[in-house]
Order: structure tokens, then C-alpha cells, then sequence
């Protein structure tokens, strides 16, 4: 099954590298507030 | 004119009018070869109308026509409102919708004429496929490159949406479209037989996972707060489900190829991450139907939320569907039959054109400089026609489905097949023209919404928005707000 040669080690190298953005944002404050972000995009008046 | 102090609206405009016109011509596309399979006649014998060459194209035109271009329009408008910044690079941007369009025009020529690849979603050849390459390294650069220089700390939860659609089509169309040009129209896979077989799929799930989910679900954490007037239910589990679901969905294209020659622990695998793909989905779903909590009266009589709500319901519905039918002993009754296009088209119908046309009929008043469509009403009967459309389309599809899948396996006491396969094709008939009814019934609410938007955007002419001034940034748990400046 050689595509799995491929495949996985794609896989290993995707799912590190969205660890790698998920602690970085994490890190950064990104998920700080979780209720600010809901309500100021109804805020933005694109009217 | 200080162009950086508007948002680019042009370029949303352009992909808008693009997604709409698209959507006209792959979804006729569609009710042309429904019409083929009930009455092969269709194809007057001329090799570029057969069925075998027309249906690619649809695929191509309702995906990666008015599917894509509709991501490219909200995509677009969301990164810079929520950003509060213009696009990073106008030209880039431009390059994207022209780029995009000769991809398109491209696909509409070469696939009537047979040339093809033959690879489910993946069928143009290899000069087209380098240009998608290329015009997708663009959208990166301009996507990314405006979230870099936003003016709002806070990545606003449908920025990560597009922006993992982005990434994963890269990654699976690079990957999937490795092939070795042998003439200029020709090209053969890198890979072969059941290999081939597995990477085709890896990409073919990972697209309806990315591109017909994640992308969606960018526009479903928009537009229908801002439509519904109401936040996002739960913010927090919109963080938690987009990671589960981008961790889940690569693991799930072995469901393709159940009883094949693929190995049977792959299979298992894909059947199992198939089936925990359920959760994150319905995450999903739940969280935009919920968002409407308080604001429910609001679905009696406003039509753009009635599409929003009920494309969240053939998602739910879709999404339930498929890790039924990733599960072995289901998929050996519906692998191969026309069960499968229903649950296709429940999504793509149901799911995909409902939240397109919601979110674009809020867009396009609003790049017309108005406050809404100019026919309301209009809009109703597009969702009427659309829905009962779809529901005539699948459930013809499951009851054909599932009968070709009992008729095939049916055996007499002796052991010989009880039908024969034309037999089957013979009993499908009546559904497939119930099918074409309801595709043409969601064909013309389609050609409803070109009509209401012609009507909306004619003698209008691209107005880019004002950015808003900076607002003062208040800390998270309260504090005394910074000055607000002139």
C-alpha cells in the first residue's frame, strides 16, 4: 500500500503544523475572549 | 482617492456576479444530463454532449465554478469587514477572478472534448491544473496576507474556516494532481491502481471536507449572525469543532472504496473516523441553527434566513447520512447506486447552494449600495421552488438507490442473480424523471435569483465601503477604553 508512504507522513506533517498554528494563536491571546469577537461583528455596520 | 480607506468591493462584486451566472450554466448542465439518463436520445450522437463528457463538466461547473467563485465572494468580503482592513494586493486579487475565470472557460472547452484525466473532481488536464496551482498560491497570498496586516487583533472565527479550505485545497490539489504530461492534452498519473485509487480519494473526501464544509461553514459563521442579527451561539464551540473537524476529515476518503481492493484495515480506519466526524458536524450545525435563539419569528418572514437555517438542516441531514453510509454493511447495498447522488445532492442542493444563496443575497444589496434585493418576494419563491426541487430530487434518488442496491444483490434459491443489471436500469426510469423534475425545479429558482440580481445591481456601479475608524480596544474582562481617536 505504498501510498500510505506518502500519505501518512503528509498527514503527521498537516497535523503538526496546525498544532503548531492552534498553540501559537492560543498562545498570542487569540482565544481570550470568546464573547467580544460574537458581538462586534454585529457591531460592524455594513449597512 | 486614498484607496486604503475602503474596503476593495470590486473584486467581491465581480465573484458574486461570477458565482451567480456559474451557478445558472452548471446547474442546467445538471438537468441536461438528468434529462440524458431518462431519455438517452439527448445526446443527438454528437460525442460533445454525450453523457460521459457532460457530466464532468457540470461537476466542474457547480463546484468549481459556482461553488468556488461564491467562496471567493464571501471569502473575500468577510477578511476585510472582519479584519477592518482592505485586501492585501488589489492586483493579486484581480489576478485571482480573471485567473480563476480562464481555469473555468479552460474546463467548459476541454472537458466536451473528452480530455480528461478521469479523475472524480480532479478531471482537467495538467496545463489547467497548473494554473489552478498558480492562481491559488495568489488567493493565499492575498487571503493571508490581509489577515497579517488586520486592524483587529481577533481573528474572527470564520477567518479560520476559509483559511483551512485555502491550505487543504493547496495541499490536496498539488498532491492529487501529480501527473506526467505526455502530450499537451494528455497527462498520466504519478500514481496507479489501487494507490492511485486511495490518493484520489484522500483528495476527494478531503474536498467535500474543506471545500464543501469548511468553506460553508466560513460563510455560515458570517452571514448568518449578521442576517439573523443575532452572535454566533456559542463561540467557544465554534473554536472547538473547526479543529475537530479539520483533524477528523483527512482520515475519512477510504469510506470510497469499501469492498475494493483497498486494504481492509484502511477501510475500517476511514469507516470509524467517518463515523466520529459525526460530532464535530453536528457541532456545526447546531451552532448555527441555535444562533437564531430569540430571533426564530424572524424565520416566518424573512427568506434569506429561511435559506441560511434550512441549508444548516441538509447539512445536519447530510451529515448524518454519510457516516451511515461509510459503514460497511450499508455501504455494500449503496455503493454504486444512486443513493449516493442523493446524498450528493442533498448536500450540495440542500447544504452548499442554500447557504450560498443566503449569504449572497445579503452581499449583493450591499455592493449595489442597497438595503436589500430588489424582489423579496422573489427570493421566497426561489427558496420554495429550491426546496421542494431538492426534496423531489433525493428522495427519487433514495428510492432508486436503495432498489438497485436490493435488486442487485437479490439471488435464488440456486444461487443465480434474480435481475439482471438492465433490469434495473429499466426500473430506475420513472425516478430519473422525477429527478430531472426537481432539478429543474431548482434550476429556475436559480434563474429566479440571476433575474433578482440583474434587477438589483443593474445601473450600479462598484462603491467600495469605508473602512470604519479605529474603535477603542477594550481589555477581555473590562477596563477603562483607550481615547478614541479622530
Amino acid at each position: 500500500m505504498e501510498a500510505l508512504y506518502l500519505l501518512i507522513p503528509l498527514s503527521l506533517i498537516l497535523v503538526a503544523f496546525a498544532l503548531w498554528i492552534f498553540f501559537g494563536a492560543s498562545d498570542s491571546g487569540q482565544f481570550d475572549d470568546l464573547d467580544g469577537p460574537a458581538l462586534r461583528v454585529l457591531q460592524d455596520d455594513d449597512r | 482617492m486614498d484607496t486604503s480607506a475602503n474596503y476593495n468591493y470590486k473584486i467581491v462584486r465581480q465573484f458574486a456576479i461570477a458565482t451567480v451566472v456559474w451557478g445558472v450554466i452548471g446547474m442546467a448542465a445538471g438537468v441536461w444530463i438528468a434529462a440524458q439518463l431518462a431519455w438517452p436520445a439527448l445526446n443527438f450522437d454528437i460525442p460533445w454532449l454525450s453523457y460521459g463528457r457532460l457530466r464532468p463538466l457540470h461537476t466542474n461547473a457547480v463546484i468549481f465554478a459556482f461553488g468556488i467563485c461564491g467562496l471567493f465572494a464571501t471569502s473575500y468580503y468577510v477578511v476585510q469587514r472582519t479584519c477592518q482592513v482592505r485586501l492585501f494586493s488589489d492586483r493579486l486579487a484581480a489576478f485571482t477572478f480573471w485567473g480563476w475565470q480562464a481555469v473555468l472557460v479552460a474546463a467548459a472547452i476541454t472537458l466536451p472534448m473528452g480530455l480528461t484525466r478521469g479523475k472524480e473532481y480532479a478531471e482537467l488536464e495538467w496545463p489547467i491544473t497548473i494554473l489552478i496551482a498558480v492562481v491559488w498560491v495568489a488567493y493565499a497570498v492575498v487571503f493571508f496576507g490581509t489577515i497579517v496586516k488586520r486592524r483587529v487583533q481577533h481573528i474572527y472565527v470564520a477567518n479560520w474556516f476559509f483559511g483551512a479550505y485555502i491550505i487543504a485545497v493547496a495541499v490536496l490539489h498539488i498532491v492529487n494532481g501529480m501527473s506526467m504530461p505526455a502530450t499537451l492534452t494528455k497527462s498520466y498519473s504519478m500514481y496507479a491502481g489501487v494507490q492511485d485509487a486511495m490518493i484520489q480519494w484522500w483528495y476527494g473526501h478531503n474536498a467535500v471536507g474543506f471545500i464543501l464544509t469548511a468553506g460553508y461553514l466560513g460563510m455560515v459563521y458570517y452571514f448568518i449572525p449578521k442576517q439573523a442579527e443575532r452572535p454566533v451561539y456559542s463561540y467557544r464551540l465554534s473554536i472547538v469543532h473547526f479543529w475537530a473537524l479539520i483533524f477528523t476529515y483527512m482520515w475519512a476518503g477510504p469510506h470510497h472504496l469499501h469492498y475494493t481492493a483497498l486494504p481492509d484495515w484502511t477501510q475500517s480506519l476511514g469507516m470509524v473516523f467517518s463515523l466520529i466526524l459525526l460530532a464535530p458536524s453536528w457541532g456545526g450545525m447546531i451552532n448555527g441553527i441555535m444562533t437564531l435563539s430569540g430571533a426564530w419569528h424572524k424565520l416566518r418572514s424573512d427568506p434569506i434566513l429561511k435559506f441560511m437555517i434550512v441549508s444548516l438542516s441538509f447539512y445536519g441531514m447530510a451529515t448524518f447520512e454519510g457516516p451511515m453510509m461509510s459503514i460497511k454493511t450499508i455501504n455494500s447495498l449503496s455503493h454504486y447506486t444512486d443513493w449516493g447522488i442523493a446524498h450528493v445532492h442533498g448536500g450540495a442542493l440542500g447544504w452548499v447552494g442554500f447557504i450560498t444563496m443566503g449569504s449572497l443575497y445579503y452581499l449583493i444589496p450591499r455592493l449595489a449600495g442597497k438595503k436589500q434585493m430588489e424582489s423579496v418576494a422573489l427570493i421566497e419563491t426561489h427558496f420554495w421552488l429550491g426546496t421542494i426541487g431538492i426534496v423531489l430530487y433525493i428522495a427519487a434518488m433514495w428510492i432508486a438507490g436503495v432498489m438497485q442496491g436490493l435488486m442487485w444483490r437479490a439471488v435464488n434459491p440456486d444461487g443465480t442473480l434474480t435481475y439482471t443489471f438492465v433490469e434495473s436500469v429499466k426500473a430506475t426510469y420513472p425516478y430519473y424523471v422525477i429527478r430531472f423534475g426537481g432539478g429543474l425545479m431548482y434550476l429556475s429558482g436559480m434563474a429566479t435569483m440571476a433575474w433578482n440580481t440583474w434587477l438589483t445591481m443593474r445601473g450600479t456601479h462598484a462603491i467600495d465601503a469605508p473602512i470604519p475608524l479605529p474603535q477603542p480596544q477594550r481589555a477581555p474582562g473590562g477596563g477603562i477604553p483607550a481615547p478614541e481617536h479622530a
